[in-house]
């Protein structure tokens, strides 16, 4: 193992006013240039020299990107270099949206949480990455930007593989928009790490349920996975599941072990692939128990 | 490399300085400004002895570039002694022996100055949720949260007395 260098290497940093400067630059070849908000990623990348760039593009202070907004009947509008800390603490974000404040406050520590940001977390497109889970159960909207002006990109097709997503080359990340959550919602994102809390996720797991008459249960869930597979993933077939008829805990069970059958987890420091595969299972169990003596 | 002339308030100081894109505020408080309070641990935003408070807020200084730091207000260990007396987190740390070797304790300061900033009077459990980010490897945290707890409640706060 390298240690990492007190230094980083050397890189041109510049501080655009405009998205289409941005996306000029990232289409410039000769430019190489990457871009960063909170730098608690880049930076130690680029010291463990896994990255290197010769130009860092801070996107942090472009029109827009620190906005939260939350109306009742639109629900929330996030710019992507919002930090950590105001998604965890936001008293609107606490009270309507209670996941994605857990999911955002169960990252690393409160200094970290300062400069890291929920843009930055979701395009770091760690497999890890803890709001990322939150993000796909509420079915956010992520808003990119380009030369050719704004798309939408649905969650559940932003996460390609470990650190590609599916912003193409000359776009960037500028708002999450959280649709207002159906009527009756409860969630929990449950997180085992080697500690308490602050490391990394050795497997995540977010549920979410409310009451739905189209379903045969009378409730529909959804619940996504962490740490546990390629990237952040929905767990459809365990959704699908608890569709079919009445919550009890043999459903509960058949839906804990559907979403164990969609991981494809790895061996690395933090667990081997079949713990984690066994985690899944109770954490699913657990967060699904939890939701459901909430939401009925 | 790109140099860029900042400016930025470091302990009440007014500072003007030219920094290389590269140079990380730690760095800059460190080897230009000579305030040697803030320790470099980890370079990885894991064990907090780098913690400072930029905008009242604790960042971890190895992960935060010099030139972003452009009219921030910067508070580093050195700034918590006003009028030759001690900040009460730094006198209860004192009166509780909560420091070993003292690597950690700069970082703890600020981390826990920043706690009572913004809740006055924090449960045990909120105090060590403020500390995760700041690593102690002589592992006296029991002695940094007792301290921590007087600080709040008061009990040690010369400047009041």
């Amino acid at each position: 193992m390298i240690l990492p260098l007190p230094e980083l290497p050397s890189f041109d940093y510049v501080c655009p006013k405009s998205y289409q400067q941005v996306s000029e630059m990232l289409l410039q070849p000769s430019v190489d240039a990457r871009l960063f908000m909170g730098g608690t990623d880049v930076f130690v990348q680029m010291r463990d020299r896994t990255v290197a760039s010769k130009v860092l593009v801070d996107v942090k202070h472009l029109p827009g990107m620190a906005s939260i907004e939350y109306d009742h009947n639109v629900g929330l509008r996030l710019g992507a270099a919002v930090n950590l800390n105001r998604v965890a603490k936001h008293p609107e974000i606490i009270e309507y949206l209670p996941l994605l404040a857990e999911a955002a406050n169960s990252v690393a520590s409160y200094q970290l949480r300062n400069r890291a940001t929920i843009g930055g977390n979701l395009c770091n497109a760690s497999p890890a990455a803890d709001t990322a889970p939150a993000i796909l159960i509420l079915e956010a909207d992520l808003i990119v930007v380009g030369l050719n002006g704004e798309r939408v990109i649905p969650a559940n097709d932003f996460f390609l593989a470990p650190g590609e997503t599916a912003l193409e080359r000359g776009e960037l990340l500028k708002r999450i928009e959280i649709p207002a959550p159906p009527e009756g919602w409860k969630g929990k994102y449950l997180k085992l790490g080697r500690n308490a809390e602050g490391d990394l996720a050795i497997a995540g797991v977010a549920v979410l349920g409310f009451p739905d008459h189209t379903a045969e249960s009378g409730y529909k869930f959804r619940i996504a996975l962490s740490s546990v597979a390629p990237t952040p993933i929905r767990a459809f077939e365990a959704e699908e599941i608890l569709c079919r008829g009445p919550i009890n805990g043999e459903r509960i069970e058949a839906a804990a072990i559907a979403a164990q059958d969609a991981c494809q987890p790895i061996d690395d420091v933090r667990a081997s692939g079949n713990y984690r595969k066994a985690m899944v299972k109770v954490l699913t169990r657990r967060g699904l128990g939890e939701v459901w003596a909430a939401v009925q | 490399m790109a140099k860029h002339l900042i400016s930025l308030t470091v302990n009440g100081v007014r500072e003007y300085v030219e920094v290389p894109s590269n140079m990380t505020l730690l760095t800059l408080l460190r080897e230009r400004l000579g305030l040697t309070g803030t320790k470099d641990g980890c370079s990885a935003g894991e064990c907090g002895a780098c913690t400072v408070l930029m905008n009242f807020e604790p960042v971890n200084a190895c992960l935060t570039l010099a030139v972003e730091a452009e009219d921030a207000v910067i508070l580093t260990v050195e700034g918590l002694l006003q009028d030759d007396r001690l900040d009460p987190v730094q006198k209860a740390i004192i009166d509780h022996g909560a420091t070993q070797c003292g690597f950690c304790t700069p970082g703890i300061l600020l981390s826990a100055r920043a706690l009572l900033d913004r809740n006055p009077s924090p449960n045990e459990w909120e105090i060590k949720d403020a500390l995760r980010g700041n690593l102690c490897r002589c592992t006296g945290y029991l002695r940094i949260i007792r301290a921590i707890q007087e600080a709040a409640s008061g009990g040690s706060d010369d400047r009041t007395s």
